[in-house]
């Protein structure tokens, strides 16, 4: 077959476009272990980084002695914050307003701060060297408590002390950070008062970690004789950090390169700026060489962006037929040590206040209480938008709470209460407008795949097995409907530290018909050169496999704002989309000139333009990338490139319904997932393939942390879930089957329709795995319990309710 | 994660690593699979300055099956002890409770040996072994002894086990054929420590009982093995949950730990008693 005989669908098949399930061009590398992480880049007389920490989660730093350190062959620098002081780099602003310590500056606020960087030749000798190291500390009282920590007399921040105006806004407490507030308080509050019903309860999300695969580290290259510094890292945001690493070391922005090269998963925790880039940067100017510093495991989870510890307390009213008619929500935040969560700057919860839901409620309001504690920084999005996880979670607990009140079936009362599919684009009570969803037809969809009154019928009779003493096992039935707020964001509103949150795309043709794209994001797994190169394929006809895709290194791609919060598909892959839009009118101009047709004559025609009427005559966009710079076309330049900075209108809402069907031992507390049933609406599919994968991940890492997934703490302030032993992972063995589904609801404003879904596995699969475990127990008395629900925890509730004898 | 720095030594046979470890007396450690202390030394919590590797010594491996004793060379993992068809026929209790060690991963290289030697409570073939009434051949200086594994275990870490002696072989009688076997654990995750478990043989008016992870040893109870012998399941279970100290950690407070310690006990009875001739 040639392109004569080829018919559009197939030449239209033959570009893999989107829709299409193409595999994945990153796992050629991946699979063969070929990919190129930070710590495979080896520079000429490289030297290593290496932390002292702080054991202790609040201390006075009373000496640091370094001579042992020092003493040591290999050994080539120490740095302490003495150190780092006259430059002015011993703090760090965070992302959201606050200022960090670099390295401990008179005090340390949590265990595994960092106290003292060694410089050594080798990491085996920086590691030696980092224990002896002596630091003489003075125990400080610890808060671990965010409540305890807002009456205590303990002044965590002496550095703040008097202030009484933080970076949002007034501070009640010298451990408060700030209140943000939102909606109509005395509106629902009046709703409250005469609600016939109002169910009331305290949902805590516990504090977890992202943990990727591969930890933090960067390699800081300076090369005094050009001036240049080169900064590779593993940065979701390689732009980003550029920018602030130009603004906090006064180097000229044009002379920082920062490369973000393969990425081992993000999840949140490499958005923002870790002390240890800063050190391996003045290292690297102090020395003259490459500096290069990894975490290990344990100073990951201990140290860098811990994700959500946010205490809800929730008021949801209802008539008496379930029509819910006010939601209230006061969440205590507890943010540690410094303030360092990573949200668009007028968001200090981020955008809790999508904890609507895909509920039609007239009224609301949600404050929210950032507090200082003894426990690390961070709260980012671990694989959500910026605190969508929290505010999903709140909202399906809540309705499941509200069910139990009413006596309803959980099904029917979200059934009732869903925003209708006329009633979009949907002012939300809290502020949002919701640009497109269907949630009854996906609803329907779903509640029939899983046969859920077949369920419902199967947990009645278990029930009754139950109490007959014929089965020590109980049958739970989680339901989730959720909505995101996703693709930060319109520039009006979204920014981070300053920089207004759109994102790019510049696409170069080839002449022979290939080409190459450069994005401002990174992908850190979630297969950009795929699916890009599929838009690009659809847009201008080009086959994606003759597109490559760059992105991540700021001296070739566009700036751009990086890769989280699922913006990259509803701001980058827009981009893409109008990069592409860019190049077609000038490809049609080349195309008329080369058939001697006038350019309103040339029609598109999925990988070429034709005579309008005579199909016959055109010219394939191989042939015109060749004529972009072979031919002399009167009044046109030579080439065939273009670049799109693309500031999305509105932010996107993906939904999904999920449910899961798990067994419960009331005996040990053993859990097993018999069913997940995922239904995810991310608007137009651009990769089923890549779309099935990250809703498999994402569950996954849903169950982990609904299931046993946490950062505790001891009362003394010492991480008690450190290593993988303790810190849960699921294994092939504790993963259940998945099965996946979908409906198509299209954004209207995004030039593809497509709404992004890395994140939704995990909004939604969370709150699914927490509604089983309390569904199972639901008949017996259970309202509310916290996650995350390990084998004793879920033993405890049983035991509470007396199923112990 | 990386550990203080040490002299690597890799003897032929076992009097070289005798000599080795007198030479450097408490400085020196042997090391096996290295799956227990490899970790420990990562973290720094075991530090020495002399590392005898053990995997060159060839008559520390090998598995043998008798018709009443099997024995087990200290080096051989716990994946042979899963793989080894005559051990299974003879003693399946070993390849269902090694089953349940780590993955598969730590399995090639962890070695049996290691595993009883290491001390630690989480451990689940010190429990085994003190159900089983193996006995552990130690080679010193002054030559070999052995010391039934119901008397080694001293506290979390501390063994009979004189410091320059090397553990090389395990001796494991035989059950009769009418014995029924069980090892059940309850484990957060692939990978993980027991929660709780239980070794169990029963038959021919016998039985013996163990549990693991569950005190500062593995608990073998007397008492508990002759309610079980006597067909008192509730007598054995008592006596097992008076022997037992478990202590609070991740896995969850103590009263969990006793619940779950009696429910995995008496599942590990009702399977062995299923399978007693
Ligand atoms: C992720 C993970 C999960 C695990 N889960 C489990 C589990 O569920 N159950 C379980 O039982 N174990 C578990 N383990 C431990 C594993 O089984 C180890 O392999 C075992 O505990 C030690 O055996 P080894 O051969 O690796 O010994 P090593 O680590 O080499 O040595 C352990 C200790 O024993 C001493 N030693 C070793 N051999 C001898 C000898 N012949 N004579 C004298 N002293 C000796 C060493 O000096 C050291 O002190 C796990 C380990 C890991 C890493």
């Amino acid at each position: 077959m040639n392109d004569q005989t080829m018919t559009p669908e197939e030449r239209a098949a033959n570009l893999k476009g989107m829709g299409c399930a193409r595999k994945r061009v990153e796992d050629v590398r991946f699979t063969q272990g070929k990919g190129n992480y930070v710590d495979d880049i080896k520079l000429d007389g490289m030297l290593f980084g290496a932390f002292v920490r702080s054991p202790y989660a609040h201390a006075r730093v009373v000496s640091v002695n370094k001579d042992a350190a020092l003493a040591v062959p290999g050994v080539v620098a120490v740095l302490t914050a003495e150190d780092l002081a006259p430059l002015g780099l011993h703090w760090m602003p965070t992302l959201a307003g606050d200022k960090q310590m670099v390295l401990a500056d008179g005090k340390v606020l949590f265990q595994g701060q960092e106290v003292a960087y060694v410089v050594a030749e080798n990491r085996y000798i920086a590691a030696d060297a980092a224990e002896l190291v002596d630091v003489e500390y003075e125990e400080l009282p610890v808060l671990t408590d965010p409540f305890e920590a807002l009456k205590s007399d303990v002044v965590l921040r002496e550095d703040l002390a008097g202030q009484t105006e933080g970076a949002h806004g007034p501070r009640k407490h010298h451990n408060h950070i700030f209140t943000w507030e939102q909606g109509d308080k005395d509106a629902t509050e009046a709703v409250l008062g005469e609600a016939d019903v109002v169910a009331e309860e305290m949902v805590y999300y516990h504090r977890t970690h992202p943990c990727p695969l591969e930890t933090c580290g960067c390699v800081a290259s300076m090369d005094k004789v050009t001036g240049k510094l080169t900064l590779y890292g593993t940065f979701q945001a390689p732009h980003a950090i550029r920018t602030v690493v130009s603004l906090i070391s006064g180097l000229a922005e044009h002379n920082i390169r920062v490369i973000s090269p393969d990425i081992g998963g993000g999840f949140g925790n490499k958005v923002g700026a870790y002390a240890g880039y800063v050190c391996s940067v003045v290292a690297s100017i102090v020395t003259g060489q490459p500096v290069k510093w990894v975490e290990n495991r344990m100073e990951n989870l201990m140290s860098t962006a811990f994700a959500r510890d946010y205490w809800m307390r929730g008021k949801i009213a209802a008539t008496k037929a379930g029509k819910i008619t006010g939601l209230w929500c006061h969440t205590t935040a507890d943010h540690g040590g410094f303030d360092a969560c990573a949200d668009p700057t007028k968001f200090p919860a981020g955008f809790m206040n999508i904890c609507t839901g895909s509920y039609d409620i007239p009224v609301a309001y949600l404050a929210v209480d950032g507090v200082y504690t003894n426990k690390a920084p961070g709260g980012v999005a671990y694989r959500c938008s910026f605190r969508v996880t929290e505010a999903a979670y709140f909202i399906e607990r809540m309705i499941e709470v509200l069910a139990i009140k009413l006596n309803m079936d959980a099904a029917e009362l979200r059934r009732i209460n869903f925003i209708k599919a006329e009633q979009f684009p949907y002012q939300s009570a809290l502020g949002w407008e919701y640009d497109s969803g269907d949630y009854h037809t996906a609803w329907d969809k779903a509640l029939k795949a899983v046969d859920y009154e077949g369920l419902r019928a199967e947990q009645a009779q278990r029930i009754e097995d139950f109490k007959a003493g014929k089965t020590r096992k109980l049958l739970g039935i989680g339901l989730t409907h959720f909505t995101e707020i996703v693709g930060a964001g319109p520039v009006k509103n979204c920014d981070i530290l300053g920089l207004g949150m759109f994102d790019s795309c510049e696409i170069r043709i080839h002449p022979t018909g290939s080409a190459i794209a450069r994005l401002g994001t990174i992908s850190q797994g979630q297969g950009h050169a795929t699916t890009f190169a599929q838009i690009i394929a659809s847009e201008i006809g080009l086959p994606a496999d003759d597109i490559t895709l760059e992105e991540g290194d700021t001296d070739t791609a566009p700036y751009g704002l990086g890769t989280y919060g699922s913006r990259s598909t509803p701001v980058a892959g827009a981009a893409t989309a109008m990069a592409a839009r860019k190049i077609r009118p000038k490809a049609q101009m080349i195309a008329a000139y080369l058939l001697e047709v006038h350019d309103n004559d040339v029609e598109w025609d999925v990988d070429r333009f034709a005579v309008k009427g005579a199909p016959e005559r055109f010219k394939t966009m191989k042939e015109i990338a060749f004529a972009a710079y072979n031919q002399a076309i009167p009044g046109l330049e030579p080439g065939l490139e273009a670049v799109s900075y693309y500031d999305p209108p509105n932010m996107t809402y993906p939904f999904g319904a999920y449910i899961c069907v798990m067994e419960i031992d009331v005996d040990t507390g053993e859990w097993e997932v018999r069913q997940f049933y995922a239904l995810d609406d991310c608007g137009t599919r651009i990769n089923p393939m890549i779309i099935e994968g990250q809703v498999h991940g994402g569950v996954t890492e849903a169950l982990a942390i609904a299931m046993g997934q946490e950062i505790a703490y001891d009362e003394m302030g010492n991480v008690k879930t450190g290593t993988l032993m303790d810190f849960f992972i699921p294994t092939a063995w504790e993963t259940p089957n998945y099965t996946t589904d979908h409906t198509v609801t299209p954004s209207p404003h995004h030039p593809i329709g497509a709404k992004g879904v890395g994140e939704s596995p995990n909004v939604g699969g969370v709150p699914a795995f927490s509604n089983a475990v309390h569904d199972a127990f639901r008949p017996f008395g259970l309202v509310q319990s916290h996650m995350p629900h390990d084998h004793w925890r879920i033993w405890k509730i049983a035991n509470g309710l007396g199923m112990h004898g | 994660m990386i550990p203080a720095g040490f002299e690597y030594h890799r003897p032929g046979d076992i009097a070289s690593a005798i000599g080795i470890l007198q030479e450097h007396g408490d400085e020196a450690r042997v090391i096996a699979g290295g799956h227990s202390l490899i970790p420990m030394m990562k973290l720094r919590m075991a530090e020495m300055g002399h590392l005898v590797d053990l995997q060159a010594i060839d008559e520390l491996k090998g598995i043998e099956v008798g018709s009443d004793t099997v024995t087990l060379g200290a080096m051989v993992t716990q994946h042979e002890l899963i793989t080894h068809d005559g051990l299974a026929t003879a003693i399946p209790l070993i390849r269902e409770a090694a089953l349940q060690i780590a993955d598969p991963q730590v399995r090639y290289m962890g070695t049996v040996g290691g595993n009883v030697a290491n001390g630690d409570p989480g451990n689940d073939m010190p429990g085994l072994m003190q159900c089983l009434n193996a006995s552990f051949e130690l080679s010193g200086p002054d030559g070999k002894r052995s010391v039934a594994a119901r008397d080694f275990y001293e506290a979390a870490y501390f063994t009979a086990r004189e410091d320059e002696e090397i553990l090389t072989r395990i001796s494991i009688p035989v059950p009769g054929a009418d014995v029924g076997q069980a090892y059940e654990k309850q484990k957060r995750k692939i990978g993980d420590y027991a929660t709780a478990a239980a070794a169990v043989m029963v038959g021919n008016g016998t039985a013996s009982v163990a549990m693991t992870n569950l005190a500062d040893t593995p608990i073998w109870s007397e008492e508990a093995g002759a309610w079980l012998a006597g067909g008192n399941v509730d007598g054995c279970v008592a006596a097992m949950l008076d022997a037992i100290d478990p202590v609070a950690d991740n896995r969850g407070p103590v009263e969990f730990k006793k619940h779950v310690a009696a429910v995995v006990l008496r599942r590990a009875i009702d399977r062995a008693q299923s399978r007693a001739g």
